[in-house]
Parts: C-alpha cells; sequence; structure tokens
C-alpha cells in the first residue's frame, strides 16, 4: 500500500507498521480505513490515556464509570442518573447550525443507550469577541442548531454557559452534556454479548455522510478545513425522536443485551467497541445494511457517520419484537450480522469477506504517546506580571456597569430563550441561576444540574484552573441546596503532539483530580477534544467539568435572586488580592495575565458543606456563589435575579478595586432572615470559616460603601439594562 | 369526564399534558395513538404541542394527515371538546377546525419565556374560571407562532369573540412590545365559532403546580372539568 494513502487517513508510518505486525499481514484499504477511525485521537484517546488514569473514578454511589456510553450514579430509591458531556468543537467551526445540532444529538444516544430516558440538556459554548462578524455567524448559528435538535426532541436544555476570549475565534468550543434518568434495573450496557446473537441496526439509512469525521476531529484546523464540509453530518430529530421512543419500548420489555449508538467512525466503532467489551467477535454483512444511496463500497459502509441510528443486540428470539416496535414508530429494524465467539470482527459483503480484524487490535491496541511535556515560556511572564501598579478606578460605579455590559457576564437570555428549558415540566430552576434544578416526578427529590470552566485561568495556570472547574462546578451545584455526586468531563486543548500543550493537559487533569478528591466527586466518564488550533494557535486550555448533584428534599433548596426585604448578607469565605485572570482585569485593564486566584480545597469544602447545611436548615433564603466579576458582580446578579437591591456596608484593609473584583474562591454570599443570622454565624465558625455581615436587602437600588467611603449607588433598573441588552445588542450589528 | 392526549410521531408534550390532567388535576386520561382511527369514549381531545413529524413541510401540516385526524375532525363537529396546545393548535389550523395560519416567529427564532396572557373571552368551556380581562402567566416555546388571518377573517374573530388570548404586559396593556411572535393583534388563542375547539400557542400543562412558577395553567384544565360537570347537571 502506497504511504499516502494511510497516511492521508491521518496513521503514521509506525502505525501502519504495528497494524501489519497485528495483523501479520498487510491490511487491505478497508482494514486500514477501520484502524485509521479507531486509532484516531478522537476514537482512541492516544494522547490523554495515560493521564486520564490520574481521575478518581470511584464511590460507593458510582454505578458505571469511565469506558461506556455513559456515566451513572445511583440517586436512591432504585433510581440513578445517566450522564456524559461531549465536544462538537470542528464541525461546528465550519458547519455550526448542523455541527452543533449533531452534537446534541450524538450525547443524547449516548444516554439512551444506557436504557435512560433522557431529560436535560446542558451546553458550554465558547466564541470569539462578537465584534468580529464571523463570531456572531457561529454563535448564532450554534444556538439555533443546539435549539433545533433539542426542542425538537422535548428535552430541556436547562442550563450552560458561554463565554467569549480571542483565542476561541477560528476555533469555538461547543461541548454538549446530557442527562437521563433511569431505574437501576432497566440500566444496558455496550456489550455484544452470547455467541450467535443477533446482531441489528436500528434507524436513520446510511449515507455517505461524516465518512471520516473522527480522522477530521483529529486534526488542526487550517484554511483548508472548508473543504471538511462534507465530513458534517446532518441531523434529524424527528428520527431521533422516534428512536428514543422506541429505544425505551425495546428496554421496557426486557428485549436487548446491550446496544450503543452509532456517533464518530459509524458502524465500525459501535461494532468493535461492542464486541471488545463483552469479549466477543461480530460478522457483518455489508450487504444488509439499509442504504440511502446506491453503490455504495464496504468501506464507506462502515466507516459512515450517518445519524440517527442505533447497533443492537437483542436476546436470542426477540428480533421479530424489536422489529415490531420500531416498526410502530416508524423505524427500520434489520439483523445485519450476529456476535461470534472468536473476537474478530469479521466484515462481508454477501459472501465475500472484505475485512477480518481483531476486535480488541481495533479498541485496546490503538498506540500510546507520551510526548515530552514543556512548561510554556509565556508563563513566567505573564505570571509574574506586577498587577499592584495598576491604577485604582476612578469611578465605581462606571467599572461595575462595564462589568456588567461584558459579554462573559452580561446576561445570556439570548441564547437561552431560543432553548425550551421548560418542557417534560420538570425544571424548577431554569437557565440563568448557579445551577439548574430538576424535580423527580414521583419523588420529593431534586436533581441539580451545572457545567463550568475557566479556560481563562487554565491558559494562567492549568493544574489552578483545573481544579477551579472542578470547586466552582460543585460550589453551584451547592449554592442551590445540593449535594455534589459526580461529573464528567469535555477537555478542549490544542495539538497534543506540542510538549506546551502536553503540558498543559497533564496539568489541568491533574488539579481537576485533586479537587475530585478533596470534594468527593468522581469522574464517571467524558471526552477529549485535541487539535482546537487555527493556523497553528491553540484555543486556552479549557477543561469543562458537567456536574450532577441530589437535593434530597426538593422543598430545601436555594437560588441565587434576593426575594425579600430586610435579609442579612454574610460573605462566606476570605478575599485576597487576587485579580489575577479576572475579569476586571480583562475588561477595565485589557489585561489577561498574574496568577488566578488560589485554590485551598479545605476551605472550599467547608463553605459548601455549611451553604448545604444552611439551605437545608431553611435558613438562607438565598446564596451565590463569587465568581467573574468578584463579590460587586455577585452582588448585582443576585440584586437582578430577585429584583430586590441592597445596602453593603464594610471595612477592610485590600485595595477597594480588590475587594470588589477580585475572584478569590471559595466564596458564597448568603442572604438570610435576621431571625437566623446568629445560627448561620456559629455554624460558620463551628466549620471555621469566615463569615462577615456585609449587609441588608432592600430597596431598589445596590449600594456599596467601604470603610466608610461610598463606592457606588447604582439603580436596579440601570444595572439590568446594562446586563441584559449587552449580548442582543452586540448580535444585532 | 374523560380526556384523550393523542400523541403524533415527533409529539413531546404528550407526557406533560398526561401528567397535568391525571396526576394534578386527578382525571382520567389516555394517550391515543396517531394511527388509530376511532375516539369514542372521549370527551375532551387534547392535541399536544410538540414537533409531529418533525415539523417538516410546515408544523402541522402533515399531521393533519394522521389517520386519527377524521376521528377528530367529526368528534369536533359534533360538539365535542378539542384543546390544541402549540403544535396541537397548528395542526388544527391545518385540518381547517380553526380558521388562519401559522409563521415563523417574526424574530426567526425560537422563543421559550413566559408571557401574560389577556383572558379576552371568559365565557368559553376552556376559560370559564376566569374573568373577562383577566391577567394570566402562561409560557410559550415556539419557533412558528406567528398567527395569521385575512383582514376578513379577523373581523369575523373579533365580531364573533373567537379571540380568547392576546399577549400583553402584567397590567394587561397589548402592544407590540408584548407580542413575543409577531401574531396578528397580538393573538395568541383562538376558538371556533361554535365554542368548542380552541387553539393556543402558550403551553397551560407548563404551568399547573406552583413549583413550576405558575398555576394559571390549571384554572384553565379546571375550567373543561367545571364546564363538563356543569353539562352533565343540566343533563345534557
Amino acid at each position: 500500500m502506497e504511504p499516502e494513502v494511510y497516511r492521508q487517513m491521518g496513521l503514521t508510518d509506525e502505525e501502519f507498521e504495528r497494524i501489519k505486525e497485528i495483523l501479520g499481514r498487510e491490511p487491505n484499504y478497508l482494514e486500514v480505513g477501520m484502524f485509521a477511525v479507531m486509532w484516531s485521537e478522537h476514537c482512541g484517546y492516544k494522547h490523554s490515556r495515560p493521564v486520564l488514569k490520574l481521575f478518581p473514578t470511584r464511590a460507593p454511589w458510582v454505578l458505571q464509570g469511565p469506558g461506556e456510553n455513559a456515566g451513572i450514579i445511583d440517586i436512591g430509591d432504585g433510581q440513578a442518573v445517566v450522564f456524559k458531556i461531549e465536544s462538537h468543537n470542528h464541525p461546528s467551526a465550519i458547519e455550526p447550525f448542523q455541527g452543533a445540532a449533531t452534537g446534541v444529538g450524538g450525547i443524547v444516544r449516548d444516554i439512551f443507550a444506557m436504557g435512560a430516558r433522557p431529560i436535560a440538556v446542558l451546553d458550554s459554548l465558547r466564541f470569539g469577541p462578537l465584534d468580529e462578524p464571523r463570531n456572531r455567524y457561529l454563535m448564532n448559528g450554534v444556538v439555533a442548531g443546539i435549539a433545533f435538535y433539542g426542542n425538537c426532541l422535548g428535552l430541556p436544555t436547562v442550563a450552560g454557559e458561554v463565554y467569549f476570549e480571542p483565542s476561541y475565534s477560528g476555533n469555538p468550543l461547543v461541548n454538549a452534556m446530557a442527562v437521563g434518568l433511569i431505574e437501576q434495573k432497566d440500566i444496558r450496557r455496550g456489550r455484544a454479548a452470547g455467541v450467535g446473537n443477533a446482531v441489528m441496526l436500528v434507524g436513520a439509512r446510511t449515507g455517505r455522510d461524516g465518512i471520516h469525521g473522527a480522522t477530521f476531529a483529529s486534526e488542526e484546523l487550517n484554511q483548508a478545513s472548508e473543504e471538511r464540509r462534507p465530513s458534517v453530518q446532518v441531523g434529524d430529530p424527528f428520527r431521533e425522536k422516534l428512536l428514543i421512543e422506541a429505544c425505551l419500548d425495546i428496554i421496557k420489555e426486557d428485549l436487548i443485551i446491550g446496544m450503543q449508538d452509532m456517533g464518530a467512525a459509524g458502524i465500525t466503532s459501535s461494532s468493535c467497541e461492542m464486541a471488545s467489551r463483552a469479549g466477543t467477535g461480530m460478522e457483518i454483512d455489508v450487504d444488509l445494511v439499509p442504504r440511502r444511496e446506491e453503490g455504495m463500497t464496504p468501506y464507506e459502509v462502515m466507516l459512515s457517520e450517518s445519524q440517527e441510528r442505533m447497533l443492537l443486540v437483542p436476546k436470542k428470539g426477540a428480533e421479530e419484537r424489536v422489529r415490531a416496535i420500531c416498526r410502530r414508530w416508524g423505524l427500520e429494524a434489520v439483523v445485519i450480522g450476529r456476535v461470534t465467539g472468536d473476537g474478530i470482527m469479521r466484515i462481508k459483503e454477501g459472501s465475500r469477506v472484505v475485512a477480518e480484524v481483531p476486535a480488541r487490535a481495533l479498541t485496546d491496541q490503538c498506540p500510546v504517546y507520551q510526548v515530552e511535556r514543556r512548561r510554556p515560556a509565556y508563563l513566567d511572564e505573564l505570571q509574574n506580571m506586577d498587577l499592584s501598579r495598576l491604577p485604582e478606578p476612578a469611578d465605581y460605579g462606571e467599572t461595575l456597569m462595564k462589568l456588567l455590559a461584558s459579554p462573559n457576564i452580561a446576561s445570556k437570555e439570548w441564547v437561552y430563550c431560543q432553548y425550551d428549558y421548560m418542557v417534560r415540566t420538570d425544571t424548577v430552576a431554569g437557565p440563568g441561576g448557579d445551577a439548574a434544578v430538576l424535580r423527580v416526578k414521583g419523588t420529593g427529590k431534586g436533581l441539580a444540574l451545572t457545567v463550568d470552566g475557566n479556560g481563562r485561568y487554565c491558559y494562567l495556570d492549568p493544574e489552578t484552573g483545573g481544579a477551579i472547574a472542578v470547586a466552582e462546578a460543585a460550589r453551584n451545584l451547592s449554592c442551590v441546596g445540593a449535594r455534589p455526586l459526580g461529573l464528567t468531563d469535555c477537555l478542549n486543548f490544542g495539538n497534543p503532539e506540542k510538549p506546551e500543550v502536553a503540558w498543559q493537559f497533564y496539568q489541568a487533569v491533574a488539579g481537576m483530580s485533586r479537587a475530585c478528591e478533596a470534594l468527593q466527586t468522581p469522574v464517571t466518564g467524558g471526552n477529549v477534544s485535541f487539535y482546537n488550533e487555527t493556523e497553528g494557535e491553540a484555543v486556552y486550555p479549557t477543561p469543562v467539568v458537567g456536574m450532577v448533584g441530589l437535593i434530597a428534599d426538593i422543598e430545601k433548596r436555594c437560588s441565587n435572586g434576593w426575594l425579600q426585604e430586610g435579609d442579612v448578607l454574610i460573605l462566606l469565605g476570605e478575599t485576597f488580592p487576587e485579580i489575577g485572570g479576572s475579569e476586571y482585569l480583562a475588561v477595565i485593564h485589557g489585561l489577561v495575565a498574574g496568577r488566578p486566584p488560589a485554590l485551598n480545597l479545605e476551605r472550599e469544602a467547608a463553605v459548601q458543606e455549611l451553604v448545604r447545611q444552611s439551605i437545608a436548615a431553611g435558613l438562607a433564603s438565598a446564596a451565590h456563589d463569587c465568581s467573574e466579576g468578584g463579590l460587586a458582580v455577585a452582588l448585582a446578579e443576585s440584586a437582578l435575579a430577585g429584583g430586590t437591591g441592597a445596602v453593603i456596608e464594610f471595612d477592610g484593609s485590600l485595595r477597594p478595586d480588590y475587594l470588589l473584583f477580585s475572584e478569590s474562591q471559595s466564596r458564597v454570599v448568603l442572604a438570610v432572615p435576621p431571625a437566623a443570622r446568629d445560627r448561620v454565624l456559629a455554624l460558620a465558625r463551628e466549620r471555621g470559616v469566615p463569615a462577615a455581615v456585609i449587609g441588608r436587602t432592600g430597596g431598589r437600588e445596590l449600594a456599596v460603601r467601604v470603610n466608610g467611603r461610598t463606592l457606588f449607588n447604582l439603580g436596579l433598573g440601570e444595572m439590568e439594562k446594562q446586563w441584559r441588552e449587552s449580548i442582543p445588542a452586540l448580535m444585532a450589528r | 369526564m374523560k380526556f384523550g392526549v393523542i400523541v403524533f410521531p415527533g409529539s413531546n408534550c404528550d407526557q406533560d399534558v398526561y401528567h397535568a390532567l391525571g396526576s394534578v388535576l386527578g382525571q382520567p386520561v389516555d394517550y391515543l395513538w396517531h394511527g388509530d382511527t376511532d375516539v369514542t369514549g372521549y370527551d375532551c381531545l387534547v392535541l399536544p404541542g410538540g414537533f409531529s413529524y418533525g415539523d417538516y413541510l410546515r408544523a402541522g401540516a402533515i399531521a393533519r394527515f394522521a389517520p386519527i385526524m377524521p376521528a377528530v375532525i367529526d368528534f369536533a363537529r359534533s360538539g365535542g371538546l378539542v384543546l390544541g396546545i402549540c403544535n396541537g393548535f397548528q395542526i388544527l389550523l391545518e385540518a381547517g377546525l380553526l380558521p388562519g395560519a401559522m409563521r415563523r416567529n417574526d424574530c426567526l427564532q425560537f422563543r421559550c419565556q413566559w408571557t401574560y396572557l389577556k383572558v379576552e373571552n371568559g365565557a368559553t368551556p376552556f376559560t370559564n374560571r376566569f374573568r373577562e380581562g383577566q391577567v394570566v402567566r402562561i409560557p410559550i416555546a415556539h419557533g412558528e407562532g406567528n398567527y395569521y388571518a385575512d383582514a376578513a377573517t379577523l373581523r369575523e374573530l373579533e365580531t364573533n369573540r373567537q379571540v380568547v388570548f392576546r399577549y400583553c404586559n402584567e397590567n394587561g396593556e397589548v402592544t407590540p412590545a408584548t407580542n413575543p411572535n409577531g401574531s396578528v393583534g397580538n393573538i395568541a388563542g383562538i376558538i371556533n365559532r361554535e365554542g368548542n375547539v380552541l387553539g393556543m400557542m402558550p403551553h397551560p400543562e407548563r404551568c399547573v403546580e406552583s413549583i413550576l412558577g405558575g398555576t394559571d395553567g390549571r384554572e384553565l384544565f379546571a375550567s373543561i372539568i367545571d364546564w363538563w360537570q356543569g353539562r352533565e347537571r343540566l343533563g345534557a
């Protein structure tokens, strides 16, 4: 075989040699194609596998950790939550609408592949600044694509995050998370067990779309990427909705051993992964695969990434019933092969064998690369920059107003009003708060969901930034009264073959792992997205954390809005002179520099426990953590969310701009009725958490006095206008 | 009384309506499959929201040909109560049970938000627990809710008091600023001339419990039940 052939599919010379060794012969074109997709970074995790081992993945409540279609967590009463996050960055960069739409479709399939009813979607998005027309085009398309697919499925998109940084201009990040609910007895795994069992393909017909999408996702973007548009699949949410209902009916009747969705690498990946997990093999006849186009080769059939397809291994004799259920939902279900005992993926075209490869060679023998790690040179200069010389703002009111209008802080209503976040009538708290809250019908329980990350912090210090991503997600859940139970991660980085990126990746995972241990939030699965580079420039290293928490009694929950006058405001935690990596530094001083705030995980855990305890005891009427924009923005957000102002008055030894805008971690502002004040302060003392009374809610203004000096006094109306109209105004350009 | 919730392929608010009627209002309720052809035994049919047949071609355009639709039309013509919510409203328009048509929202985007509605007619089987002029709060979630009817039809709707809900603000003022989708006359819901078929874009099933942020939708369903019981008492 000519080297150009396998190189074009993304394989190196060494990898090709290895394939020859495994097979003991020269592979044919189809076999090379199968190896190329399965050994792509996207499917094979060849630059990340050893590092991912750092993640803690176990806890008594974890029913399924990494390695399956999705992770599963026990929420009691025989129920469980199934959840996973995945990136669709590259497709969205060149075809934002379909790229984002099929991202939602793919992650939702991972959820019902486990047998769970999907109940919610979350999204984490990053774009370049909105003053560039292309970034507006990308955001328009991505949001509309998520809305198109999620709304049609009848899944509420209940929470998310959107950030803007120049580093994402050519390469937006589009991470979608899906969450499902399941009775534990219904859990199915993606295993092709039982020699002789049929293998069925259910759903859409197979076309030529998306061939080598997984390989495309494993390359840097450049000007030629535009030509990869045909690698982006086209989504049909209507068919996926039917597929969900059909598969859940099939589960209900207990007809299958396992199933798996077909995402990246299509039939190839779903079949060999199911066989590999069960230690079996599979024989598939491509002639039996229903096609949408004529004249497709075995290669095209095996590598197509046509959407809305599932691979099922029914119990013996259940094929006819599976077909009948699918027919009822207007779907095709076809036997395309059977499970074998020899561990070999045998692909046939009629009677002719066209490929013969050990299943585990595709899934487990992918080479693993340990790239030299090197601390990037830019870090010293940025981390050591002397920020103390920056001038104090002349007008604090104006400074806060600028921060409220910064798209990273401004209201994201422009985005989420395009999502149906109420369908399924379980959304107790939707987008805009610290975390979404969903009730679990028929129980008194609630689920809390959030997705968080801060690329800027990770750019300046990936270890701390990674830890903060986990801590902030857990803090957000704690602020609604939920106990964090576990997380799924989406790791968005540049080219891992570069030592600097390898270093960032390792550091970020190490930091996340440290926080996971301390906060008892194991990782149950996730996704790595490398090669997020445009013309050689990497995005900020951006680990994104999707976290799930449980509220034992949904009546004992909290929101971030101040709803009543006269509440006492208590700031938990300490404010340090930490403006490195802050929104204040970026927006007001035009700098991305310094060190991100430090994270003391012992303190973090104590603050979160205190917040949860206060909420569970009914002592808090509102809770909100301090994140981007610091204390001042947290106060403004609570005022706007609840429509109630406050008078804030406290003393401090730091510069006022540090007191207001430092992004020190482990801080939460609680609003408590006057009668609960002493009790909360006493609990804080018991836990060793610093707690200071900083003011009282009331009126229609937010007034802040520090050391007797009034720093600002802003009306809710003017703040709201600034905060709410910023993104719509930018998008209307 | 017995409710039937029709499930089309792509319906996605069917379970929400079922929950509202069954679990919250405690009424007997069944799912009816789009492929069925008989609706005998039901007193009120609900066409729920969603994306029937993917909304391909045009929202509701394919669903009107579903096997169950002739039975729904017969049921409506003989005076049975029919409630179409969101996609259900679109289907009723396409099926000719209600006049007018639906266009894409004038903002060209999907809109999910709470809206205030002015009750323009409190004397229908669906709204008798509301006062005329009362302002209720019910959320919308749609991409094609921009109601249109020609001038003659509109006049007729107004004359016959067939406009049941209009988008307004919390004080009941109906202005262009309170119109979320461009609907002619801020129309959010209309009833047929006979008064037994209501179509509305807002989702009453999403506000039947205070934990979800409001209960005005519950009053709409309760109106239907009251009306039915009143009719039973009169021996109709």
